[in-house]
């Protein structure tokens, strides 16, 4: 579904990414790990047109949209939650669903993806009329992701969804994210809580500076004593 | 005599408010105080006046140099701003650029029409209506009817339309908009349209109240409808109305009580109060907050 092929990018002189190969098949959740500054979030931007690559290319459906700017990537069906949430904080709940929806011509069908947001999210709808703005961090990121889901991507991405979050709201997110698949989205997930993040995943890259130096299945990668010492925190 | 020159100062601070709405839309998506808007202003007058000459009739001459004008407006952020943008340079230069696009226009229009002061016909005159002791002109009564019901439609095109939810957005975060979908080049272009179609409106209303039409009448209006836009807090839409009726009624008092020489002055003391007491304006907020 998503193919990057050998992608380069930079920040000024700073060699952000140094040949990323990576690929999510339809149906997957795929996981990207690896610690701060590794270009996780650099490939999400360069992959969603925010970040230019310098040399590259990125496929998605067997068409090359490598220099294509962010708001024609939405149409094709790739959607980014983005790392801080980046909610619009002086529109209501709603409005800023509304803005997830922004691309669709179908107004019919829009309302079934309102429910299908409150229905995975039901917080959001007690709070549809509130600003997003007086949400709570958890809130916030439900609606980041809700608003990712309404334009109905093909393919979401979802940079850092537990950061920030107490425990129990990251495993709840996970949860959500897992239906969200199971109702037949495509995930591709950056995170730094590795663990959890090759939990729920079929299979996971991790980065280090810039390239990928490990990939295989999420469970052969929790197993991994490299990956285990690393980034998960036990030996 | 105080209702009277309450009456006079809503209908100045109605256009006030139409000038000062054209600053606050563009220095809410673009965070930038567009020096330019009291040429664009003095070229929608002059637009309406050729139209007016040419015997178009008032409204289709109003609704030409909307376009014009609006059109002037969309260039001047093509032209001069978006290039900025794209190169990322600092705040300073692109406010600098404004001020001189502001004498650029204003020098092509002494070129194309001289530096003398012009005729424009009274708007909509058909004598006054007595109410009480207070006598109000038709042409009043017209002004406040188009700059109210132009208000109501900015408003409603930004509450309550989709590409107004898209402003709104591209307003608060133009990188999340953008993730959205939406085309934050397309917003700042229909901006810049809406700044420039409802600054000849103004212009076209105040040359039609004062009968004068002349290169650099957008000087000390621009200035004067800026220090409304503060005042209500700039880049919020209803405070920029408010500021302009404030300007424009204090103005009115000034020049009844303390004589002509002091009502220019008026709208910046009291800006400079406003500001003193409040820093954000009236209705202003601290800088958004993002989470």
């Amino acid at each position: 579904m998503l193919a990057v092929k050998n992608l380069n990018t930079h920040y000024g002189n700073i060699h952000a990414l140094k040949g990323i190969d990576l690929e999510v098949k339809q149906g997957e959740i795929v996981t990207l790990i690896g610690s701060n500054g590794a270009g996780k979030s650099t490939t999400l931007g360069t992959i969603t047109g925010l970040l230019r690559a310098t040399s590259g290319e990125v496929w998605f459906k067997g068409e090359n949209i490598t220099s294509i700017p962010p708001s024609q990537i939405v149409k094709k069906g790739i959607s980014l939650s983005p790392e801080g949430r980046e909610v619009f904080p002086a529109l209501t709940v709603e409005e800023n669903l509304q803005l997830g929806a922004y691309v669709r011509k179908d107004k019919e069908n829009i309302r079934t993806s309102y429910d299908r947001v409150y229905e995975l999210f039901p917080r959001l709808f007690e709070r549809k009329k509130q600003t997003a703005g007086t949400l709570s961090g958890g809130e916030q990121q439900m609606l980041a992701i809700g608003r990712g889901l309404m334009s109905m991507p093909q393919l979401l991405l979802l940079d850092e969804p537990s950061l920030g979050l107490a425990p129990n709201l990251v495993v709840m997110i996970f949860d959500l994210i897992v239906s969200i698949n199971q109702q037949g989205t495509t995930v591709l997930l950056v995170e730094q809580n590795a663990s959890m993040a090759l939990s729920i995943a079929h299979r996971g890259y991790v980065l280090e500076t810039g390239k990928v130096t490990m990939t295989d299945d999420a469970k052969i990668l929790s197993d991994n004593d490299m990956v285990r010492k690393a980034y998960l925190g036990n030996i | 005599m105080i209702l009277q020159q309450l009456i006079n100062g809503l209908a100045l601070g109605m256009v006030y408010a139409l000038i000062a709405v054209g600053y606050s839309l563009v220095f809410g998506i673009l965070r930038l105080v567009n020096f330019s808007h009291g040429s664009v202003y003095a070229f929608g007058a002059h637009i309406a006046m050729v139209f007016v000459g040419m015997q178009f009739g008032i409204i289709p001459a109003l609704i030409l140099s909307i376009i014009f004008t609006g059109v002037l407006g969309i260039a001047i952020d093509k032209i001069a701003l978006a290039p900025l943008r794209a190169k990322k340079s600092k705040a300073i230069a692109a406010l600098i650029t404004t001020i001189g696009v502001s004498y650029i226009i204003q020098n092509l229009l002494m070129i194309v029409f001289g530096s003398q002061t012009k005729f424009f016909p009274k708007l909509f005159d058909y004598g006054n209506v007595h109410i009480g002791g207070v006598s109000i002109s038709t042409t009043q009564l017209f002004i406040f009817g188009v700059s109210l019901a132009l208000l109501l439609l900015l408003t409603f095109i930004i509450r309550k339309t989709k590409i107004g939810l898209a402003m709104r957005a591209v307003e608060q975060n133009p990188k999340a908009a953008n993730l959205m979908g939406i085309d934050v080049d397309f917003v700042i272009t229909f901006t810049f349209f809406l700044g420039g179609a409802s600054a000849a409106i103004a212009g076209t209303l105040i040359s039609g109240y004062y009968q004068v039409v002349y290169p650099t009448m957008g000087f000390l209006a621009g200035l004067k409808a800026f220090s409304a836009a503060v005042l209500g807090g700039i880049g919020i839409l209803h405070g920029s109305i408010v500021g302009g009726l404030i300007v424009g009624v204090s103005e009115s008092y000034a020049a009844a009580f303390l004589g002509g020489g002091y009502r220019d002055a008026v709208a910046f003391v009291i800006l400079i109060i406003v500001l003193l007491v409040k820093p954000t304006g009236l209705f202003g907020k601290k800088g958004v907050v993002k989470v």
